[in-house]
C-alpha cells in the first residue's frame, strides 16, 4: 500500500450554464483501490468521471494525479499532448456502450493492437501475440481475432473493449456503467472477470454505477452522489449496510432482493 | 494478565430511519467490554438486545455515534470507530476475522477461491492459498466434488462450512463469529466448534453469538450480557 494517493480531487465543480452538474466534490483514490460512485441518473456521477478523464473541462477545483512519466501533475491545467499520451498509456476509460470505445470497422485483434501501437508498440508479431493473449484473457474465442466487433454479442463487445483498455497496462481505469446494457447472466460473467483482472493487475479504478450489487462486488469504498454533491462516503459495507444520509437510505432500501 | 486485544469503551449506536420520518432506534448505549487473547466471549441477551449490532460495530461495518473500539493491530491500539477506511481494511486483512451467519455468494466464483481469498489479499501466492483452502474444506467435511463449484446452489449447511473455512483460513488475533453452527448437523457442528476452540487455544480473542446453550457452554469462556434499551419517554 503506497502512502500517497494516485488521484486527489479537490472541490471540483462542473457547471453547464446555471446547472451545477458536479458541485464541490472532493475525494482521493489510492493505488490498488476500487471506488464506486453510485447515485441515480442525473446525480452527476458520469459527468464527474468524464471531467476527471478530461472529456469535459471542470469549471473550478483541482485534480492532482501522480503520473509514472511526469510525476505529480494538475490535470485541470494539463496540455493536450500530454493528456493524450496519458489517455493511451497510463489511463483507460471503459464506456457504458462498447461501441463508443471500439472501432467497429476494425477487426477484434486490430482493436486491441491499435491501442498498443498508439502506446508505441511496433513489432507486428508481438502485437498480434498480445492481442491473442488478451482475447483469451477476456474469454473471447481466439478464432474470432479477425472478425469485426459488430458481429459480436453485447457482452463480447464489452469484454473486447476491456481488453483494448487493459492491454497497455494502465494504472488508472475509469469505468462508466460497465455492465449497464447487458443481460443479467452476461453481467455476472463480466463482473467476475473485472473483479479478477482488477485484483491481478493491481488496478486503481473509479467505477460509476447505479447498481449497488456491482458496487458491493467490485469496490472497497463508495461515494454516494445526489444533485452533483457527494452526500455520503465510506467503506462499501458501511454505506450499504448502515447508510446514514436520507438519500443513501433511499437508494439501499429501493433495491429488490432477488 | 496480558493486554486486551479488543477494548470497547462507552459505545453507543442509534439507527436513524430517515424514510420513516426520522424515527430513532437506540440499540447500544454505553457498552464497555475488554476481550483478552485466549478468551471466547459469548454475547447474550434477548432478541433485539443489540448482539448482532455490537458484532458489526466491532468489524467496523456499523459506525457508532459515541465511544471507542480500540483494537490491538500490529502491536499498537487503533480506534476502529475513528479509523479511516484504509486503516479499517488493513485491520480486517491482518487482525480481525469475521465469520458472518450467511455466505455472500459471488456468481461464478468457486468455493475454494472464496475460501482462499483472504490469504491472497495478504500476499500469499494463489497456489499456496488454494492448497490451504483445500485443506480447510477437507477439515470441514465439504465433499470434494463441490470445491470447484460456485456455492450459490449449495445447501445452507454447505454454505456455512465454506464461510467457516474462509473465516478461519487466516489465524486472526481477533475473531468475530455469528451463529457458526446454526445450519450444521451435529457432526459438522462439532468440527466447527473445534476450529473455534483451536483458535482460542492459539491465543485468538473471540467474540461470538451462540444461541444454542450447549454450544455456548462448550466454546465460551465467559458471557457478556446485553439488554434492550427501554424507549425514552
Amino acid at each position: 500500500m503506497s502512502d500517497l494517493p494516485l488521484l486527489s480531487v479537490r472541490c471540483l465543480d462542473v457547471r453547464f450554464g446555471a446547472l451545477a452538474a458536479v458541485d464541490g466534490v472532493s475525494f482521493e483514490l489510492w493505488p490498488g483501490e476500487v471506488v464506486a460512485i453510485v447515485g441515480e441518473s442525473g446525480s452527476g456521477k458520469t459527468t464527474l468521471l468524464r471531467a476527471i478523464h478530461g472529456f469535459i473541462p471542470p469549471t473550478a477545483g483541482s485534480i492532482l494525479y501522480r503520473s509514472d512519466r511526469f510525476g505529480e501533475i494538475e490535470l485541470t491545467r494539463l496540455d493536450e499532448p500530454r493528456r493524450r499520451l496519458l489517455a493511451r498509456t497510463e489511463w483507460g476509460f471503459v464506456h457504458q456502450n462498447p461501441r463508443d470505445g471500439l472501432r467497429l470497422s476494425y477487426s477484434a485483434g486490430a482493436n486491441v493492437g491499435e491501442r498498443l501501437m498508439a502506446a508505441g508498440a511496433r513489432h507486428w508479431g508481438n502485437i498480434r501475440a498480445q492481442a491473442l493473449a488478451w482475447l483469451d484473457r477476456v474469454e473471447i474465442d481466439v478464432a474470432r481475432i479477425d472478425d469485426l466487433p459488430r458481429t459480436f454479442s453485447g457482452g463480447m463487445q464489452q469484454r473486447l473493449q476491456i481488453a483494448r483498455v487493459l492491454v497497455t497496462n494502465p494504472r488508472l481505469v475509469l469505468m462508466d456503467e460497465p455492465t449497464g446494457g447487458l443481460d443479467v447472466s452476461v453481467q455476472a460473467r463480466l463482473l467476475d472477470m473485472l473483479r479478477r483482472l482488477v485484483a491481478d493487475l493491481g488496478l486503481s479504478v473509479i467505477v460509476v454505477t447505479h447498481d449497488l450489487g456491482v458496487a458491493r462486488l467490485l469496490a472497497q469504498r463508495i461515494l454516494v452522489m445526489q444533485r452533483g454533491r457527494v452526500v455520503e462516503a465510506g467503506l462499501t459495507d458501511q454505506v450499504l449496510d448502515d447508510p446514514q444520509h436520507p438519500y443513501s437510505q433511499l437508494l439501499v432500501s429501493s433495491v429488490l432482493a432477488a | 494478565m496480558s493486554e486486551p486485544a479488543l477494548l470497547v469503551e462507552g459505545l453507543a449506536k442509534t439507527f436513524t430511519l430517515h424514510l420513516q420520518g426520522g424515527v430513532r432506534l437506540p440499540v447500544l448505549r454505553d457498552v464497555s467490554l475488554a476481550v483478552f487473547p485466549g478468551e471466547c466471549v459469548a454475547l447474550v441477551g434477548p432478541s433485539g438486545a443489540g448482539k448482532s449490532t455490537l458484532l458489526r460495530a466491532l468489524y467496523g461495518t456499523y459506525v457508532p455515534q459515541a465511544g471507542r473500539i480500540r483494537v490491538r493491530h500490529h502491536g499498537s491500539m487503533v480506534d476502529l470507530a475513528s479509523a479511516d477506511p484504509r486503516q479499517i481494511l488493513a485491520i480486517r486483512r491482518d487482525t480481525i476475522g469475521h465469520v458472518s451467519q450467511f455466505l455472500r455468494v459471488i456468481p461464478r466464483v468457486s468455493a475454494r477461491a472464496i475460501v482462499a481469498e483472504p490469504l491472497i489479499h495478504r500476499g500469499e501466492s494463489h497456489q499456496a492459498a488454494l492448497r490451504a483452502a483445500d485443506a480447510m474444506l477437507a477439515r470441514l467435511n465439504l465433499p470434494q466434488r463441490l470445491w470447484h463449484l460456485p456455492p450459490a446452489t449449495f445447501s445452507g449447511g454447505e454454505q456455512q462450512r465454506v464461510n467457516l473455512a474462509r473465516g478461519f483460513i487466516v489465524r486472526y488475533p481477533i475473531v468475530l463469529i455469528d451463529e457458526p453452527t446454526a445450519s450444521l448437523d451435529p457432526v459438522n457442528a462439532d468440527i466447527a466448534l473445534s476450529l473455534i476452540e483451536d483458535a482460542r487455544k492459539t491465543n485468538a480473542a473471540i467474540v461470538g453469538i451462540f444461541h444454542d446453550p450447549a454450544v455456548r457452554s462448550r466454546v465460551a469462556t465467559r458471557e457478556f450480557a446485553l439488554a434492550p434499551i427501554a424507549e425514552a419517554a
